[in-house]
């Protein structure tokens, strides 16, 4: 029981790790109906541009501000460069719009700081935590916690954004209606650069905590792919359907590695959680959170 | 002045519903199929062969497939490298488990066993659309993969996972040299690129069609849905498959699995992306255009090298080409969201006033 226990906790805050990422998409689809590809390479571009400045003896508060406003500019950038002059085209158009900007940020990064990979401290250790696993025999990584706290942090601090300013009050109401926002007179493009801008910022986080984890490398784009099932599942439009497709897949993907995988020969992490995504999905087209789909003719 | 039809006059329905209506069209597709099959032949050399012109027709034939199914029957597909492999492998255990084996037949085999594998898959679309859909496809990509990985039987029990394709003879003459495989690959793509052309002018094509610009509506007028979907997916998936087959019979020659990664999906999606979506010609452009960039970016590097006399390490190199390749794909997206084709016939609208616009 203890194991299974330990199996699903950690299934949970691995998919915490997953909801990181897939929060990034949601904001900026939310927002502008754009499907994100490059969120994946912004992780990376973030996580190698943060631990390159640490590396060079930066403060690490110091190196974390830079990186921020860094993401801040890419975000903008692409505002101005990529999105305004595809406003209005078919959502396959835009999706390749950003499968195209992945080849640059990556080379972009790369070029910068080179392609070695690099390792990441924040001073928290990687352990199971002592008196868990002497009390209970349950295995439960001290980081895996601290990544769950600095996501709920995250989602908080993403809702008071929402909920409480003024800005929020307007990213909400483009994300419901682009026209009525732009006649009550919200400046749609300067709500563009902030969902941006922000999503540059959550991808900072999840690229600092999956680069603790997994080390600074070109790996990292691959947790796009990771969040992927996670979105479908929660629903584009959610955020909260990106912390709870984040929790299902995780544990379902981890339940399955040690229940089923050794019946398949193992290594079905790479499809499994699509799985997951797809079974939900024939009962709920629109994912979990996602806006009912009606359709008229 | 050239290119305009007046004069040609249609006395029947024949003459009215034919695919080139103008002749200046049919003379210059001719043209073309000339050139092709007689003269590149000829003067070509095996560079040219084995790295630009069957790599070229290959993608071609691939990109061809993801436009039946994304351009005109409206579903955005991910998982193309899965059916492309399905095609390569299957075609190569066909040829190794069933004894005089035509390498024809096997090709046709390896494209009904992807289009087999395009059915179950496609099943999701019945409920699921757009991105969610494309999203969905992906699992595809991940499980077939995973599968030939994973289950020895497909690569004949090799500890790598690569296959290495047998030799191809046809009617007791062998095709070996790069020449051959050039034109084999040539007679299949322009076979069935006819065999596309023609499918979507037919009751088919016009039921992907409508399925594509609404669903709703389409299954309102009567078009069976479920049936329509997935004969889309199947006939799509059968030319990938036939894709992937050649790619490794005739382009590569020994595959591994990882050939067909989500990366060769993506680069077929802006094949038709760049071409233009839901037009036959723009599978080629694209294909051609996809193929014959990264060439083009590798030989302009290298001249720039040699002329400035500077010496770039190859990691500089391929970042800045990769940067130089997504910052072209949105350019093209943002100057000409319908692609290539969309450039061509504006050509082509622009040449049958000329000289005289107004």
């Amino acid at each position: 029981m203890s194991f299974f226990i330990e199996v699903v906790a950690g299934g949970l805050l691995a998919g915490v790790m997953y909801s990181l990422v897939a929060l990034g998409f949601v904001l900026i689809y939310k927002a502008s109906g754009v499907f994100n590809f490059a969120q994946g390479s912004m992780v990376f571009f973030a996580a190698l541009t943060f631990v390159s400045l640490t590396e060079r003896g930066w403060n690490l508060w110091l190196a974390l501000a830079v990186t921020l406003l860094a993401m801040v500019v890419v975000g903008i950038v692409i505002e101005r460069t990529v999105l305004r002059p595809l406003v209005n085209q078919p959502p396959i158009t835009l999706l390749m719009a950003t499968i195209g900007l992945t080849f640059v940020l990556e080379g972009a990064s790369q070029l910068m700081w080179g392609s070695q990979p690099h390792g990441l401290e924040l001073g928290i250790p990687d352990v199971p935590i002592e008196w868990l696993s002497q009390k209970w025999n349950i295995n439960i990584s001290q980081f895996d916690l601290f990544a769950a706290f600095v996501a709920g942090v995250l989602v908080a601090i993403l809702a008071l954004l929402f909920q409480k300013t003024r800005i929020g009050r307007a990213l909400r109401a483009v994300a419901d209606d682009h026209q009525a926002a732009l006649a009550v007179g919200i400046p749609l493009q300067h709500i563009w650069a902030i969902v941006w801008a922000v999503a540059g910022f959550v991808a900072l986080v999840a690229g600092v905590m999956w680069g603790v984890r997994n080390g600074v490398q070109y790996a990292l784009t691959f947790t796009a792919l990771k969040a992927l099932p996670v979105l479908i599942l929660g629903g584009f439009e959610s955020i909260a359907g990106a912390i709870v497709g984040g929790l299902i897949i995780g544990a379902g993907e981890k339940l399955a590695e040690v229940y089923l995988g050794p019946y398949v020969g193992g290594g079905i992490e790479s499809w499994f959680a699509y799985v997951i995504a797809l079974l939900f999905l024939l009962v709920r087209p629109e994912g979990l959170f996602g806006e009912k789909i009606i359709d008229r003719v | 002045m050239l290119y305009r039809e007046a004069g040609q006059f249609k006395s029947t329905y024949g003459q009215d519903q034919q695919i080139f209506p103008i002749l200046q069209d049919r003379v210059a597709v001719a043209a073309l199929l000339v050139v092709a099959f007689v003269v590149v032949p000829l003067i070509g050399n095996q560079y040219w062969f084995s790295a630009i012109l069957t790599p070229f027709l290959v993608f071609s034939l691939a990109a061809l497939g993801l436009n039946i199914l994304t351009g005109y029957a409206g579903q955005l597909s991910l998982g193309t490298a899965a059916f492309m492999a399905v095609g390569a492998f299957m075609a190569y255990n066909a040829v190794l488990r069933i004894p005089h084996m035509p390498i024809l037949g096997a090709f046709v085999i390896g494209g009904l066993c992807a289009a087999a594998v395009g059915i179950v898959f496609g099943l999701p679309s019945l409920r699921i659309k757009g991105l969610y859909l494309a999203v969905a496809t992906l699992a595809c990509q991940f499980f077939v993969l995973w599968a030939i990985n994973r289950v020895g039987w497909f690569s004949n029990y090799s500890s790598s996972g690569v296959i290495t394709a047998q030799r191809i003879e046809i009617l007791g003459y062998p095709i070996e040299h790069s020449r051959d495989k050039y034109l084999l690959t040539l007679v299949i793509v322009a076979m069935m690129a006819l065999a596309a052309k023609n499918l979507m002018r037919s009751e088919t094509g016009r039921a992907f069609m409508a399925i594509r610009d609404m669903d709703v509506a389409a299954s309102v007028i009567g078009i069976p849905m479920m049936k329509t979907k997935l004969l889309a997916f199947a006939i799509s998936s059968f030319y990938c498959g036939v894709a992937g087959a050649l790619y490794a019979y005739c382009y590569l020659g020994t595959v591994e699995p990882e050939a067909f990664t989500l990366d060769l999906s993506f680069r077929v999606l802006f094949m038709i992306i760049i071409g233009g979506v839901g037009s036959i010609l723009g599978s080629f452009l694209g294909a051609g255009f996809i193929t014959l960039f990264p060439i083009f970016l590798n030989v302009l590097s290298r001249t720039a090298e040699a002329t400035l006399g500077i010496e770039m390490s190859h990691a500089v190199v391929s970042n800045a080409e990769a940067m130089i390749f997504g910052g072209l794909i949105i350019f093209f997206l943002i100057v000409e969201p319908a692609g290539l084709a969309r450039l061509w016939q504006i050509a082509k609208e622009k040449l049958r006033l000329w000289p005289f616009p107004h």
